[in-house]
């Protein structure tokens, strides 16, 4: 069962980058990108896991407590709030693509020039 | 290239892929042994050496506190970059090559908020904001901080478009103050780190009193100060985008009702 983590983050993967590929929409695509992204918190997560740990807290518990890596936990959470900025600027650019061409098919925007 | 080509080309990419993955994952400990000795460390001297007990906080925006920077960073581009492509944008509307549908659009009337939305969101306003600010304000208690709290402050902004309140709304977002708010929380967190090298102390080196009780909202120094600074530029970074956006749709809808002279866009 050690690995089921790890699948399940070979499967967000690969459900994201077949979305990206077969993708005939700019915000479809955009929205592929961020679950291939999301990936990496599972990962990071999964990884920064150690069993019976607990939250790397320590208010009310004892400071010596077994705790999970606080290191992976403070990726995943800034990571958090730069992709959805940078999610908001790819948005804006597939806005100004349908503007100029009027269309968000990347199929048809391949054949633009500029 | 033609989509069957392109579906050929990603399945030997995938393959191959695939074949990496397997190989690394291989290589991983089990689930739930992680051998990594840098958390460990920190994890046992933080809470004596910051007085913060929120750890992840104290990596954040202490031990890890240069690599913050630049996310905060990344931020703080993607939201400029994203004024300047729309920016752009307005100017050239008028030359759009491609006209919006205006016929389908003719004669439909926009549905009205409805007051149980509206009066939903208004009371969720209140609380929503305080809540925000107590985030952004206790990284270094609890599994809260800038990032978090900023998001949640910005929330409160969007509950009162939602109310339907689009002119309060503008009023409430000054793009100006929002502009100043934004770098000083960006430049703000930068300019800490210089101070404790003009002290002759390492970058972003926690040089402000730690505090007496671990976990108080006076204690860690720095780590609270950074936290906030982030959480005053997160929440102006998503206000700014939102409203960018927000004003995106008012632009097509002023042109699809064939440029109102309502001047809201401009």
């Amino acid at each position: 069962m050690a690995i089921v983590p790890f699948l399940v983050v070979a499967w967000i993967v690969a459900v994201g980058l077949y979305g990206i590929v077969t993708s005939r929409d700019l915000i479809h695509q955009v929205v592929c990108l961020i679950v291939v992204q999301s990936s990496t918190y599972v990962l990071l997560l999964g990884v920064g896991y150690v069993t019976g740990g607990v939250a790397p807290y320590f208010f009310d518990i004892s400071v010596h407590a077994k705790a999970v890596d606080p290191v992976v936990q403070a990726l995943a959470l800034t990571d958090v709030v730069v992709e959805a900025a940078v999610t908001a600027l790819l948005m804006s650019l597939a806005v100004q693509a349908h503007k100029r061409f009027g269309t968000l098919d990347p199929h048809e925007l391949a054949e633009f020039k500029g | 290239m033609r989509p069957r080509q392109r579906l050929w080309l990603f399945a030997i990419a995938v393959a191959g892929l695939a074949a990496c993955y397997a190989w690394a994952f291989a290589g991983l400990p089990g689930f739930g042994r992680y051998p990594g000795p840098y958390g460990q460390v920190i994890l046992k001297d933080a809470v004596a050496q910051t007085n913060a007990t929120g750890v992840v906080s104290a990596v954040n925006f202490y031990y890890r506190g240069f690599d913050t920077v630049g996310e905060e960073f990344i931020l703080f581009t993607a939201a400029a970059g994203m004024s300047v492509v729309l920016r752009r944008l307005r100017g050239e509307t008028e030359q759009s090559p491609v006209q919006p549908p205006v016929e389908a659009a003719r004669g439909r009337d926009l549905p009205q908020t409805s007051s149980a939305i509206r009066v939903a969101a208004l009371l969720l306003t209140g609380p929503t904001a305080v809540i925000g600010w107590w985030l952004a304000t206790h990284a270094q208690t609890n599994p809260s901080g800038g990032f978090q709290g900023g998001v949640v402050l910005a929330t409160a902004f969007m509950l009162v478009y939602l109310a339907g309140e689009s002119l309060t709304f503008r009023r409430l977002r000054p793009v100006a103050l929002l502009d100043v708010a934004e770098a000083m929380g960006a430049g703000g967190f930068a300019a800490v780190g210089l101070a404790a090298i003009a002290q002759g102390l390492p970058y972003l080196y926690d040089f402000l009193p730690l505090g007496k009780v671990p976990g108080a909202v006076t204690s860690s120094g720095t780590i609270a100060l950074i936290s906030f600074l982030v959480g005053i530029e997160v929440a102006a970074a998503f206000v700014l985008i939102v409203g960018e956006l927000l004003d995106q749709t008012l632009l097509v809808g002023q042109r699809t009702a064939g440029g109102g002279p309502s001047g809201e866009a401009g």
